[in-house]
């Protein structure tokens, strides 16, 4: 149960960007969390909500995608979604494949409020 | 109005481990981070293994727990530097703990560096702590699904050890389901079967670490060439 400790790193990662943007909002932060990550989706927003509450991020939006494990074939380059732990690529049957999604915690895009036009 | 970052959440660990592996390159230094639950036997293995090394040995340890230096009070009997990081309720050590305490610590390479992470299986897979390898620890008086339950360290670990094997004849416990579900998980992950009480398996597992650090000095040799 680290999802306070990813939580906060979030928003260090948006207080450094939103001081680039002093006269625009950060609306939402979109973040990509991998079945691998031993990242819980529900206790990092928990976690978002409780850090945000009552400072002046308590707008902000917290968009998860969940990334599900992927692996590529190192016989027959597929890439396929593993489900129930079947590593056996779907296409060849070969055994050996590697890794390569269902790992990420990484910090997307922002969402920023459109800029007023100034007259 | 969207605007792209992709960085990683932790990318200011990533950039302190990066460092750290460095440093460990510069000076021979081999690290691995022992990971396992609560009482699976890591501060046992590494007892076992501080007492199997001459005492002229570049061996230090680093241990966490979130209270009391009890580990590092256990382990200072072999005579090789220990320090207790003690992370006052955090779930795992992070690269800023292990670089203020190695610095602290003054231990240069080449030589040893074992790290004990704070007994847990889940978060410390997630901080880079600048190793050349995660090693996963797995008790007989466990469950064999833990491989399965716990996906995340048994995919980023290099070895998984399976420790008490001693136990083995009082628990019901399969070691060849155990490995059947860590390579479900993991289809490459080195195993070693050992029992620190006994000293049963320890050969292979002071093999495995000088093979592992035969490999770690060739490919940074490779890589510096």
């Amino acid at each position: 149960m680290h999802e306070v400790g990813i939580a906060s790193s979030i928003l260090e990662c948006v207080a450094e960007k939103a001081k680039r943007h002093l006269d625009v909002k950060v609306l939402a932060v979109g973040v990509r969390i991998g079945e691998l990550s031993n990242v819980d989706k529900d206790a990092l927003k928990f976690a978002f909500e409780a850090l945000t509450l009552g400072t002046p991020l308590e707008h902000l939006k917290l968009e998860v995608e969940w990334c599900p494990r992927r692996q590529k074939c190192l016989a027959c380059a597929e890439e396929f979604f593993v489900h129930d732990l079947e590593l056996a690529c779907p296409k060849c049957g070969a055994n050996h494949s590697t890794c390569i999604g269902g790992t990420e915690l990484d910090i997307a895009y922002l969402e920023l409020e459109e800029p007023c036009v100034k007259s | 109005m969207r605007e792209v970052v992709e960085k990683k959440v932790l990318s200011e660990n990533d950039r302190l481990a990066a460092e750290l592996r460095e440093r460990y390159r510069e000076q021979n230094i081999l690290c691995v981070n022992l990971i396992s639950s609560p009482g699976s036997g890591k501060t046992a293995l590494l007892e076992k293994t501080l007492s199997s090394f001459p005492k002229e040995s570049c061996v230090a340890v680093l241990t966490g727990d979130i209270q009391t230096d009890n580990d590092a009070r256990r382990l200072a009997r072999y005579g090789f530097p220990v320090r207790q990081i003690v992370t006052g309720g955090t779930c795992h050590l992070d690269a800023r703990m292990v670089d203020r305490h190695l610095n602290e610590m003054g231990f240069r390479g080449p030589g040893l560096l074992l790290v004990e992470n704070v007994g847990n299986l889940v978060c410390p897979s997630s901080y880079d702590l600048g190793e050349a390898a995660k090693i996963v620890l797995l008790s007989v008086t466990e469950g064999e699904d833990k491989p399965l339950k716990y996906p995340g360290i048994f995919l980023r670990a290099s070895l998984m050890i399976l420790t008490k094997t001693d136990l083995l004849p009082h628990v019901e416990f399969s070691p060849e389901l155990a490995l059947e579900n860590a390579r479900k998980v993991h289809p490459e992950i080195d195993y070693i079967a050992l029992s620190s009480r006994t000293g049963e398996g320890f050969d292979e597992w002071l093999s495995w670490l000088n093979a592992f650090q035969r490999k770690v000095r060739r490919e940074a040799a490779t890589v510096s060439s």
